[in-house]
């Protein structure tokens, strides 16, 4: 069923953007269109753009944010939310937290 | 003869009606609303919109380009390895395994990390294990991932817990006990939830998902409410979705007041302005399905509600619509015909921010 809501409606996440406009919707209780704007203009493409997988595949990846797909190389993981950290200007917590635990 | 378009029962049974009857159907459904919850009543275009949408050919419908919407998960991975009791499919998979199915293979926008029991209580006693559980499914994951549990009240009241069952004391006549039980359990609730949080916030949760708020009546939504706001204090920046569990606060105490409101008998658009003083990021709201009406008619009455919620609302909306709930017929297995009308329906009439 959340599969079908996510065909339906969805914004597939890591597929195209829905990770990101989620992210800026539950850190700063953006309402939807207010979230895709502000998304959109970080990752430099056009509103419409993000819901797209053709248009976000290259975009992710050259962003080092996270892709679907297991891309040898690519940040995964802690790595890619560091990155999305810098790109949507976000505070993420298990990256401070990891970030926290490094020795100098 | 008249057109018939095949639809279904509010527990998923196929029916066929001609649009005639699904008007009629709809326009009662969205009157319900208005006569219970005090409402708006839906224009003409909203009730040609969703005829439209309940006639539209094909199996599956979907919103219009550039109307996509997130996608919030509850449950989390129990959906996979659970068993039946949680709608689970029994998938022997661990955890982690399930949470990147979730984000890799079927492209959720969020996930969560959950006990099996799914409720906060239980977790006390294991916290330390969902704590490394957290540590270790954050190195590995992308999508935003809460740790997500029930208040379920319930599960402080014997026989299960250590306060008199109220519904017992209720039936005695014995009122003030009955308010005192409710009363205590609310501040264990608050005390247990706001505990597992402060660790597993320790542990890198980027937040909590706490679903099914209320379903133990207004002193569930209370302890909830005031968990909330406790936890908003401690962490400024943690990511609170609210879910609730149904379309009414149940007064099972009846003078329960958060900031000065009554909760019992509070209505979506007014259960979301609680919600936000409390801090939440995310309010999400139920309306229940009524399994013996047509699906035009539960889909009709869960958009008024859905739609005055947001108008409402300033924070997101993230309409809950799960089995049962939203205008989805009430099984485990919603038929997909169903599901996608009703997703389409609450995000370009009820105006959601997401599901």
């Amino acid at each position: 069923m959340p599969i079908a809501h996510i065909m339906a409606s969805g914004m597939t996440g890591l597929r195209a953007g829905g990770d990101l406009v989620a992210r800026m919707q539950l850190s700063k209780s953006m309402k939807i269109k207010e979230a895709k704007e502000y998304v959109a203009k970080k990752v430099g493409v056009d509103v419409f753009d993000l819901a797209d997988e053709y248009a976000m595949r290259d975009v992710r990846e050259d962003l080092g944010i996270g892709v679907i797909t297991s891309v040898p190389g690519a940040p995964k993981g802690i790595a890619a939310k560091m990155n999305i950290e810098k790109v949507l200007d976000t505070k993420i917590n298990c990256c401070d937290y990891f970030r926290n635990q490094i020795k100098q | 003869m008249a057109t018939e378009y095949i639809l279904r029962m509010g527990d998923g049974k196929r029916v066929s009606m001609t649009k005639e009857q699904i008007k009629e159907d709809t326009l009662a459904g969205a009157g319900n609303a208005v006569d219970y919850g005090l409402v708006p009543e839906l224009s003409a275009d909203e009730i040609d919109k969703l005829i439209e949408i309940c006639t539209m050919p094909g199996k599956s419908v979907s919103v219009e380009y550039g109307m996509e919407i997130p996608v919030s998960h509850d449950i989390g991975t129990i959906r996979l390895d659970g068993d039946q009791g949680n709608s689970g499919v029994g998938i022997p998979s661990s955890r982690l395994v399930g949470m990147m199915m979730h984000e890799r293979a079927f492209g959720a926008d969020t996930m969560e990390l959950g006990h099996i029991d799914y409720s906060f209580k239980p977790v006390k006693p294991i916290v330390s294990n969902e704590c490394q559980m957290m540590e270790v499914a954050q190195q590995n994951m992308i999508v935003p991932l809460f740790y997500g549990a029930m208040p379920n009240m319930g599960l402080y009241y014997t026989p299960d817990g250590p306060f008199e069952n109220p519904g017992d004391l209720l039936k005695a006549f014995k009122l003030e006990e009955a308010f005192a039980s409710m009363e205590h359990s609310a501040e264990h609730l608050t005390r247990d939830i706001v505990w597992i949080m402060q660790k597993l916030m320790a542990s890198g949760a980027d937040g909590v998902n706490l679903d099914t708020t209320g379903a133990a009546g207004d002193a569930d939504a209370y302890g909830t409410l005031t968990a909330v706001k406790a936890l908003r204090e401690e962490f400024p920046e943690m990511y609170i979705e609210v879910g609730s569990a149904g379309e009414s606060w149940i007064g099972m105490h009846g003078m329960l007041e958060f900031e000065g409101t009554v909760l019992a008998g509070l209505w979506p658009h007014q259960q979301v302005k609680l919600v936000e003083k409390a801090g939440a990021s995310i309010f999400g709201p139920a309306v229940n399905t009524n399994t013996s009406r047509t699906f035009p008619w539960n889909l009709a009455r869960s958009v008024a509600f859905t739609k005055e919620c947001c108008k409402a609302s300033t924070i997101p909306i993230h309409a809950d619509m799960g089995m049962g709930v939203g205008g989805i017929p009430m099984l485990e297995t919603p038929p997909i015909d169903a599901v996608t009308r009703a997703s389409k329906a609450i995000v370009e009439i009820a105006g959601a921010d997401g599901i």
